[in-house]
C-alpha cells in the first residue's frame, strides 16, 4: 500500500488505516473542519452535554457562549479528547475531525492533539524558559532535527504578538511574564507545531482589558490560517471577533448555532435572546 | 433594650477575656515545649562538644591522625578515616538504590495507578513503614541478603537495608511533591500532545524535583546516623584497613567490602575499656554531627533556590 503524504487522517492512528468511508459533507464555503453529530457527554450518571450537532468551519472563529455550568468546556475538551483524563467521562456520538470519527477506536489521542491545539483559561505555562515553552509542542512531536527551532519559536512568537515584548530573553522563565504574556505565551506554544484547530476555553478572562484587546486582535489574525474554536462569558467578545456563535443553554443544549451577526441581530430561538439581553442565565 | 444590648456586648468581651486567657495558656504551653526541646539539644551538643575537647586535651589526640588513620585497637593509633571513606560510600549507594525505587513508586502511584482501594491502602501503609523500628530492616537484611544470598556482610547489604529504610520516607515526600504540580500545566502537556511519559519526564518531574530532592537529602540525613540495622548486617569491630584504596579498579569491589561506617565504628568505641577511646566517639559524633549539618544545609539550599525562581506562578 502506497503512502500517502497528504493525508491527514492516518495521521491520527497509531497503525496505517484503510482510508474512511468517506461522507460527502455539505459543500458550503468553507469546509467544515469539525462536524459534531450528537455528540453527548456524561460524567458519571449526570449529562453535561446533550446531543449536540453542529459544523465547525475552517479557518474560521466559531464562539461558544452560554450561562455557567452549561457544558461549553465539556464540549471543547470533548474535541481534543482531552475528556479522556476525566475519570467517569463516556461520550456517545461523533466528532468528525475532516471526516475521521475522533472516538474510532483506532484513533490516538495523542496524535490528534497534535493538530487540535488548545489555550487554557489561566495560562499555564510550563516552568521552563520562553524558548523552551515554545519549542515544547516540536520536541515532544520529535520534530527538533527537521525544522529550524529557533526559527519556528521567531515565527510563533511574532503569531501570538509577543515577539517584540520578549525578544532579548528567550532565556527567561515564562513564569516571569506578566499574566496578559503568559497568555500569549501560551498561544505562541499551541501555534508553534502549526496545528490545525485551536481551541480557546475563555482565554482572556484572567486577563486586563489592554492584554485581552490584543488577544482579541491575535485570535482575528490567526483565523487566516487557523481554525479557532473560543468559548466566552463575554458577549461583546463573541460579538466582536466571531463569525459563527453556537449558544448553549443549561442541560448542555445547543439551542442555536449561527452567523454570530445573526445570533446577535436577530436570534431565532426566544431563549437565546433573554439570554443575549440579560434575562436569563 | 440598650441594658439588653450592653449586656450582650458584656457577654461578648468576657467570654473573649477567656479565650484570651486559654489562647496565652496555650501559647505558653506551646513555647515551653519547644524550649525544653531547644534546651535539650543544646545540652546534648554542648555536652559532646565538651567530651571531644576535654578529650583532645587529656589524651593529646591528633585532630590530623584523627581525620586520616584508620581505627585500632590501640586508641593512641585509632582514626576515623576509614569509617567516613564507608559512610559516604555507604550512602552515596543508598542514595542511587533508594531515589530510583522510591521516586519510581511515587510516579506510578500519582500518575499511572487507577485512584482505587488498592492505590489508597497501599499509600496509606506507607506511612506506617516509615515508622518501623530500623532493627527490623536489618534484620530482613541479614536473613536474606547477607545470609541466604551469601552476600556477606558488605557496604551493599547495609545500603541495601538503609535503603529499605528511607525508601518510604521518600516515597511520601515525592508524592507530596508530584500532587503540588499543578493540574493546569499538566493538562497543558497533555493538550500540547505529550503522551504520558512525555508529560511525567518534560513538565511533572522538573517541577517537582525540588521537593523531592529534599525530602531524599532529609531521608539520608537519617540513614547516616542509622546503626542498629548496620550492626545487624555485621560490621567491623574496628575498621582496620579502607573500603577502598587508591586504586581506581577497587573501586568498582567497594559494594562487595567489609566496613564499619561512623555510627557503627562510635557504637564500638563507646563499650571499650579505655578511657580514651571515648574521647574518639565523641570526636566522631563530632565529625558526624558536621556531615549533618552539611547535608541539611544542603536541603536548605535547594529547597529556598527552587522556591524564589523555580516553583510555580503566583496566580
Ligand atoms: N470533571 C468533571 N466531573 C464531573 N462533572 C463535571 C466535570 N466537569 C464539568 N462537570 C459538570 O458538567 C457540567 C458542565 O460543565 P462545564 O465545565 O462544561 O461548563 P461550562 O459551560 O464550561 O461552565 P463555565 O462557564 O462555568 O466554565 C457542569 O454541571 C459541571 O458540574
Ligand atoms: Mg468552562
Amino acid at each position: 500500500m502506497k503512502r500517502t503524504e497528504a493525508n491527514p487522517m492516518t495521521d491520527l492512528t497509531s497503525q496505517t488505516s484503510q482510508p474512511d468511508a468517506e461522507r460527502t459533507p455539505t459543500r458550503t464555503d468553507p469546509d467544515p473542519a469539525l462536524i459534531a453529530d450528537d455528540l453527548s457527554v456524561y460524567y458519571g450518571e449526570e449529562q453535561a452535554l446533550g446531543g449536540v450537532s453542529m459544523e465547525i468551519p475552517e479557518r474560521r472563529v466559531t464562539a461558544i457562549i452560554g450561562p455557567s455550568g452549561c457544558g461549553k468546556s465539556t464540549f471543547l475538551r470533548s474535541i481534543n479528547r482531552m475528556n479522556d483524563r476525566v475519570p467517569g467521562c463516556r461520550v456517545t456520538g461523533r466528532l468528525d475531525f475532516h471526516g475521521k470519527n475522533v472516538y474510532d477506536a483506532n484513533v490516538d489521542p495523542v496524535a490528534l492533539r497534535r493538530r487540535i491545539g488548545q489555550v487554557f483559561q489561566a495560562p499555564n505555562p510550563f516552568p521552563k524558559s520562553i524558548y523552551d515553552n515554545v519549542a515544547y509542542g516540536l520536541r515532544v512531536q520529535g520534530r527538533d532535527d527537521e525544522v529550524d527551532m529557533d526559527a519556528e519559536v521567531e515565527r510563533a512568537l511574532r503569531g501570538s504578538a509577543l515577539w517584540e515584548e520578549v525578544e532579548g530573553q528567550l532565556d527567561a522563565s515564562g513564569l516571569e511574564l506578566s499574566g496578559g504574556q503568559q497568555q500569549r505565551l501560551c498561544i505562541a506554544r499551541a501555534i508553534a507545531p502549526d496545528p490545525e484547530v485551536l481551541l480557546m476555553d475563555e482565554p482572556t478572562s484572567a486577563l486586563d482589558p489592554v492584554a485581552e484587546a490584543k488577544i482579541e486582535d491575535l485570535i482575528t489574525e490567526l483565523a487566516e490560517e487557523y481554525t479557532v474554536v473560543i468559548v466566552t462569558h463575554n458577549m461583546q467578545q463573541a460579538a466582536r471577533i466571531s463569525d459563527q456563535t453556537a449558544v448553549f443553554l443549561t442541560g448542555g443544549e445547543l439551542v442555536e448555532i449561527d452567523d454570530t451577526d445573526r445570533v446577535f441581530s436577530n436570534p431565532a430561538d426566544q431563549r437565546v435572546e433573554d439570554y443575549i439581553t440579560g434575562k436569563f442565565g | 433594650m440598650s441594658v439588653d444590648v450592653i449586656n450582650r456586648v458584656l457577654d461578648r468581651s468576657e467570654s473573649r477575656s477567656h479565650e484570651d486567657a486559654r489562647n496565652r495558656i496555650f501559647r505558653w504551653l506551646l513555647f515551653g515545649a519547644s524550649v525544653l526541646g531547644l534546651v535539650v539539644l543544646t545540652l546534648l551538643i554542648a555536652d559532646v562538644l565538651w567530651s571531644a575537647y576535654h578529650g583532645l586535651v587529656t589524651f593529646d589526640i591528633d585532630v590530623r591522625q584523627f581525620l586520616t588513620a584508620t581505627s585500632s585497637s590501640r586508641p593512641g593509633r585509632a582514626g576515623f578515616a576509614a569509617n567516613i571513606l564507608a559512610s559516604v560510600l555507604l550512602i552515596a549507594m543508598t542514595a542511587v538504590l533508594a531515589f530510583f525505587l522510591a521516586v519510581g513508586c511515587a510516579i506510578y502511584l500519582t500518575e499511572y495507578a487507577a485512584d482505587g482501594r488498592l492505590t489508597r491502602l497501599i499509600e496509606a501503609n506507607l506511612a506506617n513503614l516509615a515508622g518501623v523500628p530500623s532493627i527490623v530492616y536489618g534484620l530482613l537484611v541479614l536473613a536474606l541478603i547477607v545470609n541466604d544470598a551469601g552476600l556477606g556482610s558488605v557496604i551493599l547489604a547495609g545500603a541495601i537495608a538503609l535503603a529499605l529504610l528511607i525508601v518510604p520516607i521518600i516515597i511520601v515526600a515525592s508524592i507530596e511533591a508530584i500532587r503540588a504540580v499543578p493540574d493546569g500545566v499538566r493538562d497543558g502537556a497533555y493538550a500540547m500532545g505529550s503522551t504520558r511519559w512525555q508529560t511525567i519526564r518534560h513538565v511533572v518531574l522538573p517541577q517537582a524535583m525540588p521537593g523531592i530532592m529534599t525530602g531524599t537529602i532529609l531521608a539520608l540525613a537519617r540513614a547516616i546516623g542509622e546503626t542498629a540495622p548496620l550492626i545487624m548486617v555485621g560490621t567491623l569491630f574496628h575498621a582496620t584497613r579502607y573500603p577502598v584504596t587508591t586504586d581506581p579498579a577497587s573501586w568498582l569491589y567497594a559494594p562487595f567490602a567489609d566496613f564499619s561506617a561512623m555510627p557503627t565504628q562510635i557504637y564500638t568505641w563507646t563499650f571499650l575499656a579505655q578511657r580514651e577511646f571515648d574521647a574518639l566517639a565523641a570526636l566522631g559524633i563530632v565529625v558526624l554531627l558536621s556531615v549533618l549539618v552539611l547535608l541539611y544545609a544542603v536541603a536548605g539550599v535547594i529547597r529556598r533556590r527552587y522556591e524564589t525562581d523555580g516553583g510555580q506562578s503566583h496566580d
